[in-house]
């Protein structure tokens, strides 16, 4: 059966699943629906996070940064995983006792505002449609491949479905539809790993192929090989590759972290599990979950990149017959390239493809003496690696199928369930919170589903010119989430002193400097050519990128709201005796509704 | 806030700052500020702080959140503010 036939089978056969357990699970408990974690084990509850929470960064595009960039790409790694730890141990029981329905309504009663309830859903919905972008890339790649058509028609393609798959409604809630979309992309990531990790390592585990020696007899490690082969044509050392600098990593990884412990999606996954206790253990498991496919990802990312260099250059550099012909390019690479994600161009005539850094000047200066002409290999998006990685690796057509169908569920949870919480926010927090308390349940769920397909066409439209690969469009939400929302909790539950004024001016200040400096750098709203300053190191503050930036906006929002809190009035008494409520677990009623 | 929620609100925080310190110092210190030094004691075929970087951090912070779950509820316990 040719590849094409089989995607269309496995993924029907993924969607009809989810579908399916979504009807199950509606049928058999309408009542229940809205309550996703209540009478869920802790166990599955962290699953379904996991679903929810990996998304097309992780699945897609994770992978191919670290394949490209090595060691510096542990900023991915790390910030993904480490704000869990944040996130358990200073918001999540924390919000759960509170036990209310949005993260901004949090905000709005603590801060006892409703200026600064207004300014927290501004800054939900700036990160949250960001990373709706960085999904839609995400998505655009994987169907584009999959339907064999140019990126920008893929896109299109996603819209529709997510705009089909989230309008359904209520699927996030679902817990089980995302245990069931957790287990296909994860058999779907670790699957083709397992594979590649035992034919390049001879171990089955790709956690202990990383560190372990090459299977072809050469007495090298996995990563001597790489490091090798890729500093053969002028390229960083793989282990040793800083992205950025070092200051640039720590700032970018802070980033990630408290942008985790900040995005709405997330942080309202445990406002619905049954007790306090399970807000800590919760989030234990969600990262349980993730670390499968986190630590298996540096094997993926490090074997790929081996796999496309040997690919290419097959034998000694500099050696004529060493090049692939291009004649006799692998189908993978005929594929990609009609997407317009992989693009050769034979520049010296040759007919063979000259895979090189040539940037680097003793590298320009070997190739100049081999007959080369510059780097031919224009263009190879690192979105396509995890997707392209098992035909690169000459796997059987099945297991291609199925890393097709995990990118997309990856993609499709975490877009619906941003969706859900851009529409929750407009329909509870701004129609019903401000505008008209008393409008009719119906009307708020029109306005949410409106405000749904708002968010939608308004990604597509940015994901047409994507400021960034998915997982970079994706750092960049964080950066916002982390500069102004998690800071706000963070205050909120540990510093009973900070007043209205000063979250509100902390939030401003702190997403305001953010996007100042993404716009600076990378356009106004994204588009290109209305950068002030080019993106690239030398025009960096201090060499901090801009999808690193959020660290430094959260710590002017720490530095603005409190200092502003100091000089106006502190909080009311009722405040302040609410937060020592919110410190202690007894008492916590059951379950938010949700 | 009186006497037991103050030191149970105490105790909280000393065992959230030591967990931290711990999360601090297997990823920003090990994986990024110690990783060249660390890098010449080898794990298998790669540094150790590369390895901590890509590996050991992510294990770390899995037992992080267990421990401090763990804790947390014979703290809830001890000061009479258990849920149940």
């Amino acid at each position: 059966m040719d590849l094409t036939t089989l995607t269309y089978i496995v993924v029907g056969m993924t969607f009809a699943l989810y579908i399916g357990i979504a009807i199950w699970a509606r049928a058999g408990s309408t009542g229940e629906f809205y309550v996703a974690g209540k009478g869920v084990h802790p166990v599955a509850n962290g699953m379904a996070t996991a679903a929810d929470w990996m998304s097309a960064a992780s699945f897609i595009s994770m992978a191919g940064l670290i394949a490209f960039n090595g060691y510096g790409a542990s900023v991915f790694l790390m910030g993904w995983t480490g704000g869990y730890v944040l996130l358990a141990m200073l918001l999540a029981p924390y919000l759960r006792k509170f036990g209310k329905f949005t993260v901004p309504e949090f905000i709005g009663e603590r801060f006892y505002s409703q200026t600064t309830r207004a300014v927290a859903v501004i800054c939900l919905l700036l990160a949250s449609i960001t990373y709706v972008i960085g999904q839609m890339k995400g998505i655009g790649v994987a169907f584009s491949r999959f339907l064999e058509t140019s990126y920008e028609t893929g896109l299109f393609m996603g819209m529709g479905i997510v705009f089909f798959y989230a309008v359904l409604g209520g699927m996030k809630g679902v817990t089980y539809t995302q245990i069931a979309q957790y287990v296909v992309l994860i058999f779907a990531y670790t699957i083709p790993a397992v594979f590649i990790s035992m034919n390049i390592t001879g171990n089955p585990f790709p956690q202990l192929g990383l560190i372990g020696s090459m299977a072809d007899g050469s007495g090298l490690t996995m990563m001597e090989k790489l490091d090798q082969v890729v500093t053969d044509l002028g390229f960083n050392e793989y282990s040793t590759q800083v992205m950025g600098s070092e200051l640039n990593m720590f700032i970018y990884t802070l980033s990630l972290m408290i942008g985790t412990a900040g995005l709405p999606h997330v942080i309202i996954r445990f406002f619905t599990v049954p007790k306090v206790k399970d807000a800590r253990t919760s989030a234990g498991w969600a990262l349980v979950f993730i670390a499968i496919l986190y630590t298996t990802a540096p094997a993926v990312g490090s074997m790929a990149r081996l796999n496309l260099m040997q690919t290419i250059q097959t034998g000694p550099v500099g050696e004529e017959t060493a090049n692939l012909e291009y004649a006799q390019a692998p189908q993978w690479f005929k594929n990609w390239e009609a997407t317009g994600l992989l693009a050769f161009e034979d520049k010296n005539g040759d007919g063979r493809i000259q895979y090189y850094n040539d940037k680097d000047p003793e590298m320009a200066a070997k190739a100049e003496a081999f007959g080369w002409k510059g780097n031919e290999m224009t263009k190879v998006d690192r979105d396509i690696m995890v997707l392209a990685n098992p035909e690169i690796a000459g796997l059987p057509n099945w297991v291609i199928a199925i890393v097709v169908a995990g990118g997309l569920a990856a993609a499709l949870s975490t877009a619906a369930g941003l969706l859900l919480a851009i529409s929750s926010a407009i329909s509870h927090d701004v129609v019903k919170g401000m505008i008209n308390p008393d409008i009719s349940e119906k009307s708020e769920l029109l306005a949410g589903r409106l405000s749904m397909v708002g968010a939608i066409l308004l990604a597509g439209y940015f994901g047409l010119h994507p400021p960034d690969f998915a997982a970079g469009t994706v750092a960049i939400a964080f950066g916002l989430a982390g500069a102004s929302i998690f800071p706000a909790l963070m205050m909120g539950i540990f510093a009973k002193g900070v007043n209205r004024q000063g979250a509100t001016w902390g939030m401003i200040a702190g997403i305001g400097v953010t996007m100042l400096y993404v716009f600076q750098h990378k356009g106004i709203m994204f588009i290109p050519g209305t950068a002030f300053l080019g993106d690239m190191e030398a025009n960096w503050f201090f060499g901090i990128s801009p999808n690193a930036f959020g660290a430094i906006g959260a710590m002017v929002n720490f530095a603005v709201a409190i200092a502003i809190s100091k000089v106006t009035a502190p909080p009311p008494e009722h405040i302040q005796h609410l937060v020592e409520d919110i410190r202690v677990p007894k008492g916590a009623g059951a379950a938010t509704g949700h | 806030m009186d006497n037991s929620a103050a030191a149970y609100w105490k105790a909280n925080l000393r065992l959230v700052t030591i967990l931290l310190v711990i999360w601090f110092v297997v990823s920003y210190g090990f994986g990024i500020i110690l990783a060249e030094p660390l890098n010449a004691i080898r794990i298998g075929g790669v540094g150790l702080g590369f390895w901590f970087a890509q590996q050991g951090s992510i294990y770390t912070f899995v037992a992080l959140i267990f421990v401090y779950a763990h804790q947390m509820n014979k703290l809830d316990k001890k000061f009479g503010v258990s849920e149940d």
